[in-house]
């Protein structure tokens, strides 16, 4: 069974054609997703600031106060 | 608000319509296309037909080459959630955590699965597990969308949850609340119009090879089952497009008088099938807010509360309330009552901290009480006055009425070709005008379902969560200039993806399906 499956992959892999390709931008855009955008420009901003989750209530909670003044 | 920053505001709501706007090309086309190749393999599964398998392959290797490029686009949208928008994120972890991990493991295992059987299987599995795993592939992207979209119509209306001053977060008291009808609506519309796009994607390609006299047989099967499902597609949407409109008449009144452009409430309203907006409209303006409209009678009551003598707000009523809205006993409340109740819901929570602090067990009880009393008006208190209400009205009347009138257009397209298509002789050989019709038309359902969208989130505006959360309180306080530059990095990243989707696409379609892909 576990045979089946492996040959299932490893056969499709090596047939693809235009899947090479998809392939490529698929895990080019993971990359750049992953390991430039997320670790560079998206730090979670809450995560970044604040250790506990109380920390992040107390935030929260202070802007939400703050902004309707 | 003062100390808000507009611009912070502004570039953060860009980003999210630029990304969310993008995605959704890719979206519309993996559901509908995945479906149209799933019938087209049942078709090869009945009958035995190497044609259809053909085809199916064909299908499939755009489907393929549509999802791979557009896999994970929508993931940039939770970067975004947790970084310009950690406000709104914090609030409302509770109620989109349970829907989007679902939303996550079904994609994962589901898609990740069956997906490959899908494309590597062909000859190495029986026909009937083959078939059954294309359906599941199809079954999962769409389970996947319809968590996404039960998330988003709680943003429309926020039900089955309750605030916690404590932890600051809306927590999730009902499941079964938050699946309400409005969700299961915008679900079915939602889905349903992007077999639309798949459909008009076979129907436009399959004309293009009768344009070029090429794989006429293929293609002239292709269109026999994009046309059909196109067709039933189009009459559900327009069907599950009214639901849509009862759920906006009763939860959002603003957005449905927008959509009309309808700034004074009638009795028995009119809906306008064609019309100019005024471009001088103000709030409370008494006199018709259009330079030209032809209208239908009645038509908008009967939409919006399915009885021809309703009375269907406008704009200025909203605003103004005093109203008694439909079927209920209730009087409609001003933007004023709004705003006191609002600053009341807002000052208890302040209290309530306080109270907290100083260890004051009963104020801090009474503080909760108000709160939770006046918690559904809890977004109004950021508002200052009541134009912020009101959201760009020709945009969203505009948006509208474009999409009911390429819905229109999308019945008669995919009748005449249901029609010509099962209609013994006819090889649109006499009539290739309509092929390029057809192939003109590719465009247009990804046209409509983006308007379908602008509809839906400029219509709500200024809410990020209908009437609790505003747009301009959920960012979060980061530099405006962060996002200016991840904005235009993922204008840059998704054009890329978008050129290389159209460019491979190109290639495949003109291989055609007489070829390995």
């Amino acid at each position: 069974m576990l045979n089946k499956i492996f040959n299932l992959y490893r056969d499709g892999f090596r047939n693809m054609t235009v899947g090479r390709t998809l392939w490529a931008i698929v895990l080019l855009k993971l990359f750049i997703m992953f390991a430039i955008l997320k670790v560079f420009f998206f730090p979670n901003f809450l995560n970044s600031k604040f250790k506990s989750n109380s920390e992040k209530a107390a935030y929260v909670r202070e802007q939400l106060i703050d902004k309707s003044h | 608000m003062e100390l808000l920053d507009v611009s912070l505001v502004n570039w953060s709501r860009a980003q999210f319509t630029l990304t969310a706007m993008y995605h959704w090309i890719f979206v519309p086309l993996t559901l509908g296309l995945g479906v149209i190749q799933a019938i087209m393999e049942t078709i090869y599964y009945r009958t035995g037909d190497e044609k259809w398998k053909k085809a199916t392959k064909f299908w499939m290797t755009l489907f393929g080459v549509n999802f791979a490029i557009g896999v994970a686009t929508g993931i940039i949208l939770e970067f975004e959630f947790g970084t310009n928008w950690s406000n709104y994120s914090w609030f409302v972890g509770d109620i989109f955590g349970a829907p989007l991990a679902i939303e996550g493991i079904l994609a994962f295992f589901m898609e990740a699965t069956f997906i490959s059987i899908m494309f590597f299987g062909w000859n190495k599995v029986s026909k009937g597990f083959h078939l059954t795993s294309t359906w599941l592939t199809i079954l999962g992207a769409t389970l996947s969308a319809f968590w996404i979209l039960v998330a988003n119509a709680w943003m429309q209306h926020p039900v089955g949850m309750e605030f916690n001053p404590d932890t600051v977060r809306n927590e999730m008291v009902s499941f079964w609340q938050v699946l309400s009808p409005f969700a299961w609506n915008k679900f079915l519309h939602t889905v349903i119009s992007s077999w639309i796009v798949g459909a008009l994607f076979t129907l436009g390609v399959s004309a293009w090879f009768l344009i070029k006299k090429r794989d006429t047989d293929f293609a002239m099967k292709s269109i026999k089952v994009a046309a059909v499902f196109g067709l039933v597609a189009s009459i559900l949407t327009a069907l599950t497009g009214d639901g849509s409109a009862t759920n906006v008449a009763k939860h959002q009144p603003m957005k449905l008088a927008a959509m009309e452009g309808l700034y004074k409430g009638q009795k028995g309203a009119e809906l306008v099938a064609i019309g100019v907006l005024r471009s001088d409209v103000q709030l409370n303006d008494t006199s018709d807010a259009f330079l030209f409209k032809i209208g239908i009678p009645k038509a908008l009551s009967l939409l919006a509360f399915n009885d021809l003598n309703a009375y269907v707000p406008g704009i200025n009523d909203i605003v103004n309330g005093g109203y008694v809205a439909h079927k209920t006993s209730q009087t409609a409340l001003s933007f004023d009552e709004k705003k006191l109740r609002g600053n009341l819901a807002l000052k208890s929570l302040a209290d309530y901290r306080k109270a907290v602090a100083e260890k004051n067990d009963s104020a801090a009880t009474a503080s909760r009480a108000t709160l939770m009393a006046n918690y559904d008006y809890f977004g109004y208190g950021y508002l200052d006055k009541p134009e912020e209400t009101v959201p760009r009205v020709p945009l969203i009347f505009y948006s509208f009425h474009l999409m009911v009138i390429l819905g229109t257009f999308f019945i008669a397209l995919f009748g005449i070709f249901t029609f010509l298509s099962f209609k013994s002789r006819f090889n649109f050989e006499n009539g290739r005008w309509l092929l390029y019709i057809a192939l003109w038309s590719i465009p247009l359902g990804f046209i409509a379902s983006q308007l379908g969208w602008i509809v839906a989130e400029v219509g709500r505006q200024p809410w990020a969560i209908q009437d609790v959360l505003p747009v301009k309180a959920s960012v979060s306080a980061i530099s405006a200039m962060s996002v200016k530059i991840t904005f235009f990095l993922f204008l840059t990243l998704f054009s890329a993806l978008l050129l290389a989707e159209v460019r491979i696409m190109l290639k495949q379609i003109k291989k055609g399906p007489s070829q390995e892909h």
